[in-house]
């Protein structure tokens, strides 16, 4: 007897490990996934919504010989696939859930429902799938996928089988529009059936749902945008100039994201990587490209505020016959500041440029060209110019010990890099930073970082204020210069001039390597108090004001007037496919 | 005719009172074991607590049967009651039905009785009745066959039903045997038997049999009293061996897989939570959880949510244990405790041998129901399917119990008169 007493002693009094295989016997920890939030566009449309989804769950241990035959018929499996998952599952864990069969369809989970109870250790679990009301702008709100290990190491908030954000807005924005998942816990028998919540419910962790995003695009440019974009190769970024928002951002040819949802998004997306078009590369973003003429205006900008150039500074050009850079067309010489951009002449700017570099000296090169680059990348250049973006390339601007490198040091002078001058050569630039340097101009010299998200939750997003190294008064002739462009006779893009909106803007032909040239246009407008700036860029099209300079110029009127007057044009660039078949 | 009198006149009170203590606490704790938040209502005939209330009222009945009859009827009809007993024990190997392995029902309707457990009031009062007569001597050859008879017979029957449990329960009359003179003899022997069983089966045969022959040099060499018994303890040694060996043999030619997989378990050479150990695991689970006040009536988790199985027949001690915790344990244990007591008090307190001896049965009984029922919910012993008196759900074994005290409390009631 004596022996029972100190026996029941022990385990009922001393030892706690009985309370604790008790617990873990009858508590069964159901996790609440919460719904991701909404992404809306700034004018409140849904541009990502959530719809109910199921995934089947299983607990191996608890699984005890199901009527294998009966759950296959059920879920559309052969024995095979059936024995495969549920060893994975095994694999994982025996005694934690994972997911057997994710997003079975609304029927089936309507039968299992009711036949669930046959099958002891599997459950459904409710979850939401995304779902995109448009097609369109997938790169940039990209798209959610189960974690993988690294995902789990990371953050210890995951555990496999949950869902994360796997790119753009969704990977950027993934600790807001998560929520926090919440945990119901309850009691259960023997049979793993529910008998009620566990002390009540005092331990549940409700879970939080996560905060809508409402976004920077409009939803009708992005739209329009795409259209013009269809069947060719580059990209659009349009930024409202006064806040850095990012109207709409186009990389072509894309893909509609409603592709990479659900089950079918291995297959769909293993599909879309092989595609030679490389709709996963996004272009507005990710492709770098010589800046063309469109850096004239920065090179303008630094020899202003250097003073080595006035707007009444002339330069002669003697077309293709120029020296040590040709002119691509003939036209009078020699020009003043807003000439040479209205028609982007390259000796012009040759010279501003020879001067900026040279002005400590000849032989002062190293000197010149910092201070030269010290300014140029205040516009944004050679870095990361969104907070909010995903996997922006940087782009270049060399560094003297890269020329130091390449020709020896200090054996290069204003003459080895002239490339520069009209935007060819090392520089690289990404249509992201092209579009923030009209946002610039239009600014007349400051740039709020260009942003897609601007109210997350009930939090308004703040984006510090950048000024570059270029004094406002020196934006005056350039803006000028660029209203030129569609406004004078001579201008690369009067024959887009839009009649009712004073617009602002400078074409870019990049030479291309690998075929044909690049075309590429840089606008704002209105030109006073500016509404939109955006970069074009049509990838081997050609000349700059064949393609970029159109699509800008429709862009712009539609965001500003709301309606296209030339249907001309829009159908052309509409239905003109450059990508061939 | 005599007057009719109070048949509770001179019945030991505290016995009594324990005893409705016992079944009322038994009732309370199937009534938690299958507690269903759904379905309250009491006397629910198609619920084990419903039934049991039953079972209980029938109890009142016999109680009444019993304490009406005349005390002499007891002794006088003893033998007749056994043979009649042995004749159903016969019978359900015919007639029986089989529940969970064993044949030991019989069925009359809806009504399933289990003779198994009628036999030990049976086997008592025809184990009193005989050694109670006058000028018997235990020690005596042709007494000790008489025994060995009529205490062999029912469980030879019982285990032909299957029913190892059952059974065992009348190794119990040996602590009665040794109240009425048995040599001490017999009991080393037993217990000696007990540690050789054990040990051969966790240690080499080999060595075991190397430490019998150690000891026994030992004792040898120690020997005050005379001539060193050389030969006598050669022959322990011998049968030692051989029974060392047949353990073996035994173990694994005889016992059932069932059985053996419970033996391992318990000597903690497998471990097997699922299968066999998974009941006592279960068990431990849901007494270790109670702490020590327990997690409150109705408040049990394992139980009531069936982690543990045979919850309101031979685990129902997992109930007190889990919503009443240490102290309810002790509570119960306590109460079995007082029970014994007294009885083993009142028995000695007995004119006749046949009341003595019937008291120190029902004593032995009830100890080792206890016991082994204990000792298996908490892990003790191997799990061995036998009640908890009055506590466990069954009408048979509450009945079987309610017949084994009231014949003892009337026969006390009546210990002063002459017979």
């Amino acid at each position: 007897m004596a022996v029972y007493l100190v026996k029941l002693f022990y385990i009922q009094v001393m030892s706690d490990k009985y309370q604790l295989l008790a617990e873990s016997n009858v508590r069964r920890s159901l996790v609440q996934y919460p719904p991701r939030g909404v992404i809306y566009d700034r004018h409140g449309a849904k541009l990502v919504t959530n719809e109910p989804a199921y995934d089947l769950m299983v607990i191996p241990r608890q699984v005890k010989n199901p009527d294998t035959l009966e759950l296959c018929r059920l879920l559309e499996l052969d024995a095979d696939q059936f024995r495969q998952r549920l060893q994975k599952a095994r694999h994982y864990s025996l005694y934690k859930a994972s997911i057997f069969l994710e997003q079975i369809s609304k029927e089936s989970y309507g039968y299992l429902q009711e036949k669930l109870y046959r099958f002891p250790g599997f459950f459904v679990q409710p979850r939401t799938l995304r779902r995109y009301p448009f097609p369109v702008a997938a790169s940039i709100l990209g798209y959610v996928g189960e974690v993988n290990q690294a995902d789990i190491d990371k953050d210890s908030y995951y555990k496999s089988g949950d869902y994360i954000g796997k790119s753009g807005i969704e990977k950027s924005y993934e600790k807001e529009l998560r929520g926090i998942k919440g945990m119901r816990i309850v009691m259960v028998d023997v049979f793993n059936r529910e008998k009620g919540r566990f002390e009540d419910g005092r331990y549940d962790v409700p879970q939080v749902q996560g905060e809508d995003l409402i976004t920077t695009l409009d939803l009708d440019l992005q739209v329009y945008a795409e259209r013009l974009m269809q069947g060719k190769r580059g990209s659009i970024v349009a930024i409202e100039p006064a806040t850095g928002e990012i109207l709409a951002m186009v990389t072509a040819p894309g893909y509609d994201p409603n592709l990479l949802i659900g089950r079918q998004r291995a297959k769909n997306f293993a599909k879309l990587s092989k595609d030679p078009q490389k709709p996963l590369f996004n272009r507005a973003l990710q492709a770098q490209y010589s800046p063309g003429s469109t850096f004239k205006l920065v090179v303008g900008l630094t020899g202003l505020q250097e003073g080595v150039l006035s707007v009444g500074t002339r330069y002669g050009c003697n077309g293709k016959a120029s020296s040590p850079i040709a002119c691509s067309h003939s036209h009078a010489s020699p020009l003043d500041l807003l000439g040479a951009i209205e028609q982007s002449c390259n000796p012009y700017f040759w010279n501003v440029f020879r001067t900026s570099i040279d002005r400590f000296g000849y032989t002062h090169t190293r000197k010149g060209y910092n201070e030269w680059r010290r300014i140029v990348t205040s516009f944004g250049f050679a870095s990361t110019v969104s907070p909010d973006l995903l996997n922006q390339a940087k782009g270049n601007i060399p560094k003297d010990s890269y020329y130091d490198k390449y020709f020896g040091e200090n054996g290069w002078r204003s003459l080895t890099i002239r490339s520069l001058s009209i935007g060819q050569g090392e520089i690289l630039v990404t249509p992201l930073q092209l579009a923030n340097l009209a946002a610039t101009i239009a600014n007349r010299g400051y740039y709020i970082p260009p942003h897609i998200v601007k109210k997350a939750g009930n939090r308004e997003l703040h984006f510090e204020k950048k000024s570059t190294a270029v004094e406002r008064r020196h934006f005056y002739p350039i803006v000028e210069g660029m209203n030129r462009v569609f406004e004078a006779s001579h201008g690369t893009a009067r024959w887009y001039k839009i009649d009712s909106i004073s617009s602002c803007g400078k074409t870019g032909t990049v030479q291309n390597p690998h075929g044909k040239d690049h075309a590429m246009f840089i606008a704002f407008a209105p030109k006073d108090n500016p509404k939109i700036a955006l970069c074009v860029v049509v990838e081997n099209s050609g000349f700059g004001a064949t393609w970029a300079v159109p699509i800008a110029s429709l862009l712009m009127e539609k965001f500003i007037t709301g309606r296209i007057k030339r249907p001309d044009v829009e159908e052309t660039m509409i239905n003109t496919n450059l990508i061939g078949e | 005719m005599r007057e009719r009198k109070n048949i509770f006149q001179n019945a030991d009170s505290m016995m009594i009172i324990l005893y409705i203590l016992l079944v009322l606490m038994g009732w309370l704790n199937i009534y938690a074991a299958v507690f269903d938040e759904n379905h309250q209502s009491i006397f629910d005939l198609s619920t084990n607590y419903g039934k049991q209330a039953l079972w209980i009222a029938t109890s009142a009945i016999l109680i009444t049967m019993i304490m009406m009859a005349d005390a002499r009827f007891y002794s006088s009809f003893a033998y007749l009651i056994y043979g009649l007993i042995l004749l159903l024990l016969i019978a359900v190997l015919g007639i029986g039905r089989e529940v969970a392995g064993s044949k030991s029902w019989i069925e009359i309707g809806s009504f399933r009785l289990q003779p198994a457990e009628l036999a030990k009031f049976a086997t008592s009062l025809a184990l009193a009745a005989y050694l109670g007569r006058t000028h018997i001597n235990i020690e005596n050859f042709k007494t000790k066959m008489v025994v060995g008879f009529l205490l062999g017979l029912p469980p030879i029957l019982i285990l032909l039903q299957n029913d190892t449990g059952s059974a065992m329960v009348y190794a119990a009359f040996f602590l009665v045997l040794f109240r009425e003179g048995l040599s001490g003899g017999f009991l080393v022997a037993g217990f000696s038997a007990a540690v050789l069983f054990v040990a051969s089966l966790l240690i080499r045969q080999w060595i075991v049999i190397a430490a019998v022959a150690g000891l026994l040099a030992f004792i040898g060499w120690q020997w005050q009293r005379g001539k060193r018994p050389w030969l006598a303890l050669a022959g322990i040694l011998v049968a030692s061996a051989l029974f060392v060996l047949s353990v073996d043999y035994a173990f694994h030619q005889v016992l059932e897989p069932h059985q053996k997989t419970r033996i391992n378990v318990l000597l903690g050479k497998e471990t097997d939570l699922k299968g066999a150990g998974y009941n006592v695991h279960q068990s431990l689970i849901a007494i270790g959880s109670g702490g020590a006040l327990g997690k409150g009536y109705l408040h049990g988790t394992q139980t009531k949510y069936n982690y543990v199985p045979e919850q309101s027949t031979d685990f129902i001690f997992c109930t007190v244990g889990e919503e009443w915790g240490f102290a309810g344990s002790m509570v119960v244990l306590g109460l079995f405790l007082a029970l014994l007591l007294r009885i083993i008090a009142q028995a000695e307190r007995q004119r006749t041998a046949f009341a003595r001896i019937y008291g120190y049965s029902v004593a032995s009984i009830l100890f080792f129901h206890l016991a082994i029922n204990v000792g298996m919910a908490i892990g003790l012993l191997p799990v061995i399917g036998i009640p908890l008196p009055f506590f466990s759900y069954g009408g048979s074994s509450l009945w079987s119990f309610t017949i084994l005290l009231f014949i003892f409390i009337k026969l006390d009631a009546h210990r002063n008169e002459v017979v």
